[in-house]
């Protein structure tokens, strides 16, 4: 856990101020709507459909029970109880008064929660691996790094008013779980020959209706050169990032029509100019915020506790625990991820006494401390193995241990037509009905690592192209209609799914998932081969067979 | 519109001449780019001082020459979205050590005093009276500040430094 110092409290609690006047501006009639809508994007504020939506950020995914509460209290006194965990580490509120809003931020800024930058042309939430700093095999905590990034680019006085919105993710494990090739600036934590800590810098990568997978710009930027070299990346989008047509306004696009060659070179003849300036970060810099990171003091437990031997005799327990359970670097704690995905519900929601019970068990169970997941999923990092018993009877009694994390039922999927302005087609109602479909927990798991992703407009904000199967809800006649792509996947080695075909109506979409997942288990090879690797090594052709055969 | 100098509202002694207005025989005059660049000498050489009005995407080191003769460079907002101005003055002040007067030009309003000042502009063509009459309050909004630019507030990174030192931690 990062523990904000006073000068950090102080910067959120002027923010809010600010935002205070200029919502009482907006009220009073001094400032336009034209004019407020930059200043409420630029604090997460959205006017969605029905209501004001509300993104808060929680950089990186880290969060601590008191944080988790007071979601909760802004979910009960401003909202309808309830919140959605978004897939770049935020929570939404979707139902929330204008008026209220500034009082709903100086209670979230009492706890160091802010929601600067989670919307508008800027620099937007820095987000990391889910497990980081408990992951095995992981070089380094990549959260100090996102920490330094998140001071950097909140309020930066150059980058502010971007062409386009601008998103940064971190990992330092081999398996990608922060998705950083579909970001503006993909890092990857790596150590030089010297073991000195540095970065390989990706940058173009990002979904939307032109999709791009990042490309390396740079293999190894050192720690101490990683905001200067992040500056002039910035600085040379910010000047020649196209701002005369906002579907071509993203990096992505600069990177694409430049090349990555002529567009790293820019980058390089800036970098030149002020790599070697105040923005050089020292070790006492870095020292300085991880020594405000708070790290469990852990105990020496066994690896194989008796409680867990016992419990394993209950195979509702095994299949919780084969599923949610994962491993920690510190063999007597394990890392559990909690589904927000329960069967029939809109995924990544959670109510106000979820959060409430959640924060409490973390309490007990994981030092206070919680996770976020692009996945829209929840973890608790540090649970001793000795409690995985009593922690899944808990989360059970709360409707939190459907042991689906990773199945087909564990859906990405955007809030669509159902709160979003901008959507085309429903989103929530294909997962609902999905997750209907595969109830059943055998098939599920028979079927194995299988990841639905659903957009309801070519904004892509379900990452439908980096779906092993992406479901993407388009308007054609004044219909829904959803187009079928498959074989992408977000993680380390990031693809954009292929159409099946021609789109399909809103009834027919769980139909024609049904058929692919068919098709995909008389296919494999073998029960380990993923439905995502099975595509690979077929292409698209007999799922596409299977589909329209009879349609 | 009213112009902000100095942190207050002051007269503006600068009259803004199109690419073909004629050249009046003295006073202080604002002049597009194109016009500064084709005309330097003439405008340079009559009585009265010369300031340039630099678009946003145009190099802005093509000005460098010049910078020791000119004694505004007017900067452009063509609307409150676009931010590439930001750019261009980081880069007068901090690569090309401008010292003159740095303005602000377009949909300039109230919310933007922070970055702008930030980003090294000294004079403002505020579009509403309104915003500015509380131009000193609204640029005392922020004590803090994450990143170094060119207009000397310290740090949060290096403020927290001498905190460091002066508590003797870690030495």
């Amino acid at each position: 856990m990062y523990a904000y110092d006073e000068i950090d409290r102080t910067l959120v609690n002027e923010r809010v101020s600010e935002f205070r006047d200029q919502v009482q501006r907006r009220l009073s009639g001094e400032l336009t709507e034209d004019e407020f809508k930059m200043l409420r994007l630029q604090n997460g504020v959205y006017l969605q459909l029905h209501a004001y939506m509300f993104r808060v950020a929680i950089p990186y995914g880290t969060l601590a029970s008191n944080q988790l509460r007071r979601l909760a209290h802004v979910a009960r006194k401003y909202d309808r109880g309830y919140g959605h965990f978004t897939t770049r580490q935020n929570i939404q509120f979707n139902w929330i008064k204008l008026s209220d809003l500034p009082d709903a931020l100086a209670d979230l800024a009492e706890v160091g929660i802010h929601a600067m930058q989670t919307s508008g042309n800027n620099m937007r939430n820095v987000t990391s691996d889910q497990w980081a700093g408990v992951a095995p095999g992981e070089i380094e905590d990549p959260r100090i790094w996102s920490e330094l990034i998140r001071q950097h680019t909140t309020l930066h006085p150059e980058f502010s008013f971007l062409p386009r919105k601008f998103k940064i993710a971190i990992t330092a494990s081999d398996h990608d779980r922060a998705a950083i090739k579909v970001h503006d600036i993909g890092l990857r934590l790596i150590k030089n020959e010297k073991n000195e800590t540095g970065f390989e810098v990706l940058v173009g990568g990002g979904l939307g209706r032109t999709p791009f997978i990042g490309k390396t710009i740079k293999h190894f930027v050192h720690g101490r050169d990683l905001l200067s070299y992040i500056e002039a990346i910035l600085r040379v989008y910010n000047q020649y990032g196209r701002r005369d047509n906002i579907y071509k306004a993203r990096i992505k696009i600069l990177v694409h029509e430049l090349g990555i060659e002529k567009f790293s070179r820019e980058v390089e003849e800036e970098w030149q100019h002020i790599r070697n300036s105040s923005l050089q970060i020292d070790d006492e810099v870095i020292e300085d915020i991880r020594s405000r990171f708070i790290y469990p003091a852990y105990e020496k437990l066994p690896h194989m506790p008796d409680e867990l031997r016992q419990a394993a005799a209950d195979p509702d327990f095994e299949a919780w625990r084969k599923n949610s359970v994962a491993a920690h670097k510190n063999p007597g704690y394990s890392i559990v991820t909690i589904s927000l995905k329960p069967i029939g519900a809109p995924p990544g929601d959670a109510t106000a006494e979820q959060m409430d019970a959640l924060a409490d068990l973390a309490d007990t169970y994981s030092f206070g401390e919680i996770r976020v997941g692009h996945e829209q999923n929840l973890a608790l990092p540090h649970v001793a193995k000795r409690d995985l018993p009593a922690l899944w009877k808990a989360l059970d009694k709360l409707g939190l241990a459907t042991p689906n994390v990773n199945l087909i039922t564990d859906i990405i999927a955007c809030p669509g037509l159902d709160y979003c302005s901008l959507a085309n087609a429903r989103s929530i109602p294909i997962a609902q009905e999905l997750t209907r479909r595969f109830a059943n927990h055998e098939l599920a798991n028979l079927i194995g690592r299988l990841h639905i992703n659903i957009s309801g407009c070519i904004n892509a904000c379900g990452h439908h192209h980096v779906g092993h199967i992406g479901i993407l809800g388009v308007e054609k006649n004044g219909e829904e209609v959803y187009q079928i792509t498959i074989g992408g996947r977000a993680d380390e080695s990031a693809a954009l799914g292929n159409l099946i075909g021609p789109g399909v109506k809103f009834d027919e979409v769980a139909d024609v998932v049904e058929d692919i997942v068919e098709a995909y288990l008389a296919l494999r090879e073998r029960p380990e081969e993923l439905f995502v690797d099975t595509v690979k090594r077929l292409g698209v052709e007999p799922f596409k067979e299977r589909v329209y055969a009879t349609r | 519109m009213p112009l902000v100098n100095g942190g207050k509202i002051a007269d503006d002694s600068f009259v803004k001449l199109a690419v073909d207005t004629p050249l009046p025989e003295g006073g202080d005059v604002l002049v597009p780019a194109e016009r500064f660049l084709s005309d330097t000498d003439a405008l340079l050489k009559r009585g009265g001082k010369v300031g340039v009005i630099w678009p946003n995407n145009r190099d802005i080191g093509e000005l460098v020459p010049h910078l020791g003769e000119i004694a505004v460079v007017a900067l452009v907002f063509p609307s409150f979205r676009d931010g590439r101005a930001y750019s261009q003055a980081r880069l007068l002040r901090e690569r090309y050590n401008y010292r003159g007067e740095l303005r602000a030009t377009g949909q300039v309003l109230r919310d933007q005093f922070v970055f702008m000042l930030r980003a090294g502009f000294d004079s403002f063509e505020v579009k509403k009276q309104a915003d500015a009459e509380a131009f000193m309050q609204t640029a005392k909004r922020y004590s803090v500040f994450y990143q170094p630019t060119g207009d000397g507030r310290i740090t949060a990174l290096h403020r927290r430094m001498q905190l460091r030192h002066s508590e003797g931690v870690g030495t």
